[in-house]
C-alpha cells in the first residue's frame, strides 16, 4: 500500500534522511513517533506526494510516485486522506462545504453525497457547526473537520500528522477512536504523534505498530513504550 | 440542516474563488469601461461605414459633360461629344438632358417660370458609367480636340476622397475595437494571475483534496467570465444609452448614422458575449500557466 525504498531527503546541505525504507501493508495501523524535528511531518509529506525524495522511491497504491503527472497525482490524492498538523481550509466556504470539497472537485454531488456528508459531520460531532466558517472553529473542531474531509471520499489510506496536536486529552481520545474505527473499516492508517500516552491508550484497542524516527533512521519500537 | 443548496451540481465550483477583492473590481470595471468604449467605437465605425457606402452608391457610375459654346457650334459640339462618348469604353450610355429636365435642376435656385428664351443654358449630357468608368485622361483629351467647350465632370472625383476618408475611418474603428479586445484580454489576464497568486491557499487546499488542474481552472474561469460579462453588460447599456442620446437627424453629416439600426444591433449585443469569451480565454491561459508551473 505504502512503500518507501531507500529514501533520502536533504534540505540544503542538511541531510534529514539518508536511507529510509518502509512498508505499510494494506489495512495496517502504524504510529509514527520521534522527537520534534526528527522528520515525522516530512515522512508524511513524502507519502502524501507533497514532496519528492532526493533519491530513492515512494510507492503508493501500487504506483511509483516520481514522474507522475499533475493530474495523476490529483487522481491518487482522491484515494488518499490527509490530516495535516495545521489543517488548511477555504475560509470563505462553510465547514460543510469544506468537508464536502473532495466530493465537489471530483463531481460527486447529489443525494448520496449529501447523505454521506451529514453522516460524516455527525460522526465527528460537527453537525451543529456545519454552516460555520472554518475560522470560527476551535482547534479540536478544526482537526475533526479535517478528519471528516480526509475520509469524505472513503479513501484507502489515511495519513494523519499530529491529529491531536492542539486538543485536550478527551478530544485526543475521541480523535483516536475515530482513527481506530476507520482502520476497522479496512483503511491503512499512518498517524504521526509525539504523544506516547496516546499510543499506549491505542495499544489496547488496535494492533498498531509503532515506528520511531531517530537520527534520520526508522526503527520499529519495542514493547518498552 | 439544508445541505442540498450547496451540494447542487456546481455550487462549490461557483463559490470556491473568493467573490470579492481587488481583482474582482479590476475585472468588473475594466470590462465595463472597455465595453462602453467598444459600443461607442462600433457606433462610429458603423456610421462611417454607412456614410461611405451611401456616397459610393449615390455617385457610382454617374458623370456629366457640360458644353458651353456659342450658338453656331453648340449643336455640332454636342453631336461630337455624344459620338465620342458612344465610342468610349467604360461608358454605358449617354443622354442629353432636355430643357425641362434642366429647368428642374435649376428650380431650387431660380424658382419655376424662368424666361427660357433669355437664358443661355449650357448643354448637359448625363453619363452612366461602368464600375471602372472610362479612361479619364483619354476622354478629356478627345473632348478637348473635338469639342473645346465640353467639360467632363465625374461626380466621384470630388467625393472620392470623402468616401475614402469615411472608409478609412471605419477601418480605424475596427482596428480600435481590436485594440479594445486586446487590452481587455491583457487586463483580465493580469487580474486572473493576481487572483491566482492571492488565492494560493485556496489552490493548495484544492490540490490537496485531489482537484485536477482542469477543475481549478474552471473555477477561476467561471468567476472571471461572469464578472467580465456583468461589467461588459453594464458598460454596453451605458454606451447604448449614450449613443441614443447623441443629437441626430438626417442632415447632420457624419453624425447622421450614429446609432444602431436593424441588424446592426447584433454588434452591441455581442459586446458582453465577446467580453465573456475574452475573459474565459485569458483566465484559462493564465490559470493553465500558473497551475502547471507549481506542483
Ligand atoms: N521545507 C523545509 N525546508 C528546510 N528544512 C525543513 C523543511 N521541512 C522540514 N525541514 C527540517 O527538517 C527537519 C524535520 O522536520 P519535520 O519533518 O517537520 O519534523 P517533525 O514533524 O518530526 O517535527 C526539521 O529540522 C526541519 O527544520
Ligand atoms: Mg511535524
Amino acid at each position: 500500500m505504502i512503500e518507501l525504498d531507500k529514501v533520502a531527503v536533504s534540505f540544503g546541505d542538511r541531510t534529514l534522511f539518508s536511507d529510509v525504507s518502509l512498508i505499510l501493508p494494506p489495512g495496517s495501523f502504524h504510529f509514527l513517533t520521534g522527537p520534534s524535528g526528527s522528520g515525522k511531518t516530512t515522512l508524511i509529506r513524502l507519502c502524501s506526494m507533497e514532496m519528492q525524495p532526493n533519491s530513492g522511491q515512494v510507492q503508493l497504491l501500487g504506483k511509483t510516485v516520481s514522474g507522475l503527472s499533475q493530474n495523476n497525482v490529483s487522481a491518487m490524492r482522491q484515494r488518499l486522506g490527509v490530516v495535516h498538523q495545521d489543517s488548511r481550509f477555504i475560509d470563505h466556504l462553510s465547514v460543510a462545504e469544506n468537508v464536502a470539497l473532495p466530493a465537489a472537485v471530483t463531481g460527486k454531488t447529489g443525494r448520496h453525497t449529501e447523505y454521506q456528508l451529514e453522516e460524516l459531520l455527525a460522526w465527528v460531532g460537527l453537525a451543529g457547526q456545519a454552516k460555520n466558517l472554518p475560522p470560527e472553529l476551535s482547534g479540536g473542531e478544526r482537526q475533526r473537520a479535517a478528519l471528516a474531509r480526509a475520509v469524505m471520499l472513503s479513501p484507502d489510506v489515511l495519513l494523519a500528522d499530529e491529529p491531536t496536536g492542539n486538543v485536550d486529552w478527551d478530544m485526543s481520545i475521541h480523535i483516536l477512536e475515530l482513527l481506530i474505527e476507520l482502520n476497522k473499516l479496512g483503511k491503512t492508517v499512518l498517524c504521526a504523534t509525539h504523544d506516547l500516552n496516546l499510543i499506549r491508550q491505542a495499544k489496547s484497542r488496535v494492533s498498531a505498530k509503532v515506528l520511531r524516527l531517530h537520527g534520520g533512521a526508522i526503527e520499529i519500537a519495542g514493547a518498552g513504550l | 440542516m439544508n445541505l442540498r443548496s450547496f451540494l447542487s451540481r456546481d455550487a462549490t465550483l461557483n463559490r470556491v474563488v473568493p467573490p470579492s477583492g481587488f481583482t474582482a473590481i479590476l475585472t468588473l470595471v475594466s470590462s465595463g469601461v472597455m465595453a462602453f468604449l467598444a459600443v461607442f467605437t462600433l457606433a462610429l465605425a458603423m456610421a462611417a461605414g454607412d456614410l461611405a457606402s451611401n456616397w459610393e452608391a449615390e455617385l457610382a457610375g454617374t458623370a456629366t459633360v457640360r458644353i458651353t459654346a456659342s450658338d453656331d457650334v453648340l449643336e455640332a459640339e454636342t453631336e461630337a461629344v455624344l459620338t465620342a462618348l458612344s465610342q468610349t469604353p467604360g461608358v454605358v450610355s449617354s443622354r442629353r438632358l432636355d430643357l425641362s429636365e434642366q429647368l428642374e435642376l435649376l428650380a431650387p435656385w431660380f424658382g419655376t417660370g424662368l424666361p427660357l428664351d433669355e437664358l443661355r443654358l449650357p448643354v448637359l449630357i448625363d453619363i452612366m458609367e461602368t464600375a471602372e468608368g472610362p479612361d479619364r485622361t483619354g476622354l478629356e483629351q478627345r473632348l478637348a480636340a473635338e469639342a473645346p467647350g465640353a467639360v467632363y465632370e465625374s461626380h466621384g472625383r470630388w467625393r472620392a476622397p470623402l468616401v475614402e476618408a469615411a472608409g478609412r475611418l471605419r477601418t480605424l474603428g475596427y482596428f480600435a475595437l481590436f485594440l479594445i479586445a486586446v487590452v481587455t484580454g491583457v487586463m483580465i489576464t493580469l487580474a486572473a494571475s493576481t487572483s491566482l497568486a492571492a488565492n494560493a491557499q485556496v489552490v493548495d487546499v484544492l490540490r490537496l483534496v485531489g482537484a485536477k488542474n482542469g477543475w481549478i481552472t474552471g473555477a477561476f474561469v467561471l468567476r472571471f467570465t461572469v464578472r467580465a460579462i456583468l461589467g461588459a453588460f453594464i458598460g454596453t447599456l451605458v454606451g447604448i444609452v449614450a449613443v441614443a442620446l447623441m443629437p441626430g437627424g438626417i442632415e447632420t453629416g457624419i453624425l447622421s448614422g450614429l446609432g444602431f439600426q436593424g441588424a446592426e444591433w447584433i454588434w452591441p449585443v455581442l459586446v458582453p458575449i465577446i467580453a465573456g469569451g475574452t475573459a474565459a480565454g485569458a483566465t484559462f491561459l493564465s490559470a493553465g500557466r500558473t497551475l502547471r508551473s507549481a506542483l
